[in-house]
């Protein structure tokens, strides 16, 4: 019996942070302290909280140090761990009420979230399946295998109205049956943990921190729809969750969790994993497949479909890590309690990865329906700086940019499609009045253009150009008539590429010009850039009253633009300035702006 | 195309040729097999050039058309050398609102270098990728695995200090 439990989250965003690192101290301390025997330190999966990281937990007591150091640990240790005193200083203030310390569960950030596909990331060890097993692990499994028939599996998932969290929103209950309705042979499930969207992490901290949920919910999967080999399919990026997932398919192969006969009954199930080389159209289902064949990840026509001639020319299904997370709960709690929660067409919770210039950066999950000014103003805590919300984008290169107008829309599948945006795999990357939308729609044409396969010719060449025409509103070189061509592109490239990379490539560019086409048209109109972003339309100016006229900008101007005499106010000259900005660099008074 | 070691020659050893031939004889029968092979292969070479394409190509009696068309596909794969430290800019939405461009614009200046190239020197390469995943710490920088978060561009140069000697 152990007195305390220390967790220690050991998910990327608090490794990258030093956990490890005060994991090591911690209990080199404790040790010093005569304490390991009595003090237990447990490795996590993620929090949600990383903006606070390295997150560390003590309980009983619940109490949250934010962001220790290496030097605060023999404090904690002694203080704390030793004497039962939490060193209040270091705790996470907003748990931290005069006397009292609340529960994490009470915190803005905790309280409006419900966790069902990350129950269990940041509470149990995720390299011990007896953790999971303790918390029902396996036990979905077991009563699929011996209480309920294959079609039975499919109609509870069916009726709990789950559809698939990788960005589509297909019905996860009907992608199986049309797998299993295939006559009997070889079929494969599929994973996509191929998290390709820049700026969300959840399928990855689902990953790190729960992987057996993940291998429980393929091989239900494979019962349902009489498949008896499944892959994961994870960027090698991700080696934290690569390594986890290897320690796990081991373990659960040991406790005949996987592999032949499972649980005694005549089901054999097994999952290897495949390692992704880094090609964001690998997320589409097709390429996929045609990357784990070992080729070039290029998408093909449907149909066929996957679930008629997938992989190896096999029945197939595929769906992502969020979705399958939530599988052995909705067999446990039942289809009712899942379809309870949401609004009437999407189901469920879904996680966010809430980024960008917010305060609270993490990973939240909130039934469907939720506001976005809940996600952003309550559990995101607003935005840093005392800055105005000017946007949220989500679904990444797919999806688009939702202004402060629709701050109080339910987020779910179909009011995100009806704004222009989508929910893609939940990245919720939120902009400030310092952001330039323009500029925005150019970052992620510039990712389409990079990784747009080549293979259709809407794709290869409509990105392309469409970079072109934004490029040039950046440059203030475009004209109002621009903007409609850009707009007559944008379907054109929507309604003839191959793929859902090709297809979704354009709603960036859509989505700003919709809500911001003020922006744009201060670019092409007036040769400026509102939020002060777009380096052409930008000049550099000397403020005659902080310049000390010590010369040393106009001696480090490589183009000679900057003229004045010693002891005084220097000037610029625009026409002849590059806007390298070292002039701002070597002021040593703040008397350069660019504006 | 300044600065970049594309033209440096390649030089095979004999320990790394036999790790490269291990890799092809367990992987040689197993379909779907060749991504695989590369990452391996590329984890022993360092990197993936014409020459080594070759030895796998025949190894895995592939076209060298089919092994050369996944090494340019993918990103994970690189054709060109590595420097002695790696940096990598991620360049994720996240990071890029919160000015990972700046950052970027400065090491390519301080460095002189574009995005997946090699210093002269051999000491650095600058690579722009996608998303660390390390989103609350944005704008990151990794330096051989090192994680450098919620960095300013000014940081840049003392940081870089660190791997110079």
């Amino acid at each position: 019996m152990y007195r305390s439990h220390v967790l220690i989250c050991g998910g990327t965003g608090c490794t990258s942070s030093g956990s490890v690192k005060i994991q090591e101290v911690l209990e080199k301390e404790l040790k010093k302290q005569g304490l390991e025997d009595e003090v237990k330190v447990i490795q996590t999966g993620c929090f949600g909280l990383c903006a606070l990281g390295p997150i560390m937990i003590v309980y009983p007591e619940g109490c949250f140090y934010a962001g220790p150091t290496v030097d605060d640990i023999p404090e904690i240790v002694s203080e704390h761990l030793l004497k039962g005193r939490p060193v209040k200083r270091l705790l996470y203030q907003e748990t931290v009420a005069g006397e009292t310390i609340k529960s994490l569960n009470h915190t803005d950030f905790y309280r409006k979230q419900t966790r069902v596909a990350l129950q269990n990331c940041g509470v149990i060890d995720p390299e011990k399946i007896e953790e999971y097993i303790a918390y029902d692990g396996y036990e979905a499994l077991g009563r699929c295998l011996t209480e309920y028939t294959p079609q039975q599996v499919i109609d509870i998932i069916l009726r709990s109205g789950l559809r698939g969290r990788g960005g589509a929103g297909f019905p996860t209950g009907k992608k199986w049956s049309f797998a299993a309705a295939q006559p009997a042979g070889v079929k494969y499930v599929c994973c996509n943990a191929d998290e390709g969207d820049p700026g969300a992490f959840m399928d990855r901290s689902i990953l790190e921190g729960d992987p057996h949920a993940l291998l429980e919910a393929m091989a239900i999967a494979g019962y349902a729809i009489g498949s008896e080999q499944g892959y994961v399919y994870v960027r090698a990026e991700y080696p934290i969750a690569v390594k986890r997932l290897e320690i796990a398919i081991k373990q659960a192969r040991e406790m005949g969790l996987l592999g032949k006969n499972i649980l005694g009954t005549d089901f054999n199930f097994d999952v290897e994993i495949r390692l992704g080389a880094g090609a964001f159209v690998c997320g589409e289902e097709t390429a996929l497949m045609t990357s784990i064949e070992g080729k070039r990840g290029e998408p093909r026509v449907r149909p066929p479909f996957p679930a008629v001639k997938g992989l190896f020319g096999k029945p197939t299904i595929l769906n992502n890590v969020e979705t399958y997370a939530n599988i052995p709960q909705i067999i446990l709690k039942g289809p009712e309690w899942f379809a309870s929660m949401g609004t009437e067409k999407s189901k469920g919770t879904k996680v966010f990865a809430l980024g960008g210039k917010i305060n609270n950066t993490g990973l939240v999950e909130v039934p469907m329906g939720t506001t976005l000014r809940t996600v952003v103003e309550e559990i995101g805590g607003g935005i840093p700086n005392g800055k105005k919300f000017k946007a949220a984008q989500t679904g990444g290169p797919s999806g688009g940019c939702i202004p402060a107008e629709h701050l109080d829309i339910p987020i779910d599948y179909d009011n995100l499609i009806a704004i222009g945006s989508m929910m893609g795999s939940g990245g919720l990357i939120v902009m400030d009045e310092d952001n330039c939308m323009v500029d925005i729609a150019k970052f992620f044409l510039e990712f389409t253009v990079d990784e747009s396969c080549g293979k259709c010719t809407p794709c290869r060449i409509g990105t392309k150009r469409l970079y072109e025409m934004v490029d040039k509103v950046t440059k203030g070189q475009a004209t109002l008539e621009d903007l409609d061509k850009m707009e007559e592109l944008c379907y054109y490239i929507k309604n003839n590429a191959l793929c859902g990379l090709g297809q979704t490539a354009p709603n960036p560019v859509l989505s700003t010009l919709r809500y911001f086409r003020d922006e744009y048209e201060a670019h092409v109109v007036e040769k400026r850039c509102p939020a002060g972003v777009c380096k052409s339309l930008l000049s550099y100016h000397i403020e005659a009253d902080k310049c000390k006229g010590c010369t040393a900008c106009a001696r480090k101007c490589p183009a000679g633009a900057i003229f004045g005499q010693i002891k005084q106010a220097h000037v610029i000259d625009n026409s002849k300035c590059i806007k390298c900005g070292a002039c701002i660099e070597t002021c040593k008074f703040g008397a350069i702006v660019k504006k | 195309m300044k600065n970049k070691l594309e033209t440096i020659p390649f030089i095979d050893s004999p320990e790394k040729h036999a790790a490269m031939d291990a890799i092809i004889a367990q992987w040689k029968d197993v379909p779907g097999a060749l991504v695989q092979v590369l990452e391996k292969v590329q984890d022993v070479y360092g990197y993936l050039p014409l020459e080594v394409q070759q030895f796998v190509a025949e190894g895995m009696d592939a076209p060298l058309e089919e092994v050369y068309g996944i090494v340019t596909f993918y990103s994970f794969f690189s054709i060109y050398p590595k420097g002695q430290h790696t940096i990598s800019v991620c360049m994720g939405t996240a990071c890029y609102v919160k000015g990972a461009g700046d950052i970027l614009d400065r090491l390519q200046k301080v460095l002189d270098v574009e995005p997946g190239q090699c210093t002269k020197d051999g000491r650095f390469s600058l690579d722009a990728c996608r998303c660390v995943g390390a989103c609350g710490l944005a704008p990151v920088v990794t330096i051989d695995g090192e994680v450098y978060g919620r960095l300013e561009a000014d940081r840049v140069e003392e940081i870089l200090a660190k791997y110079r000697d």
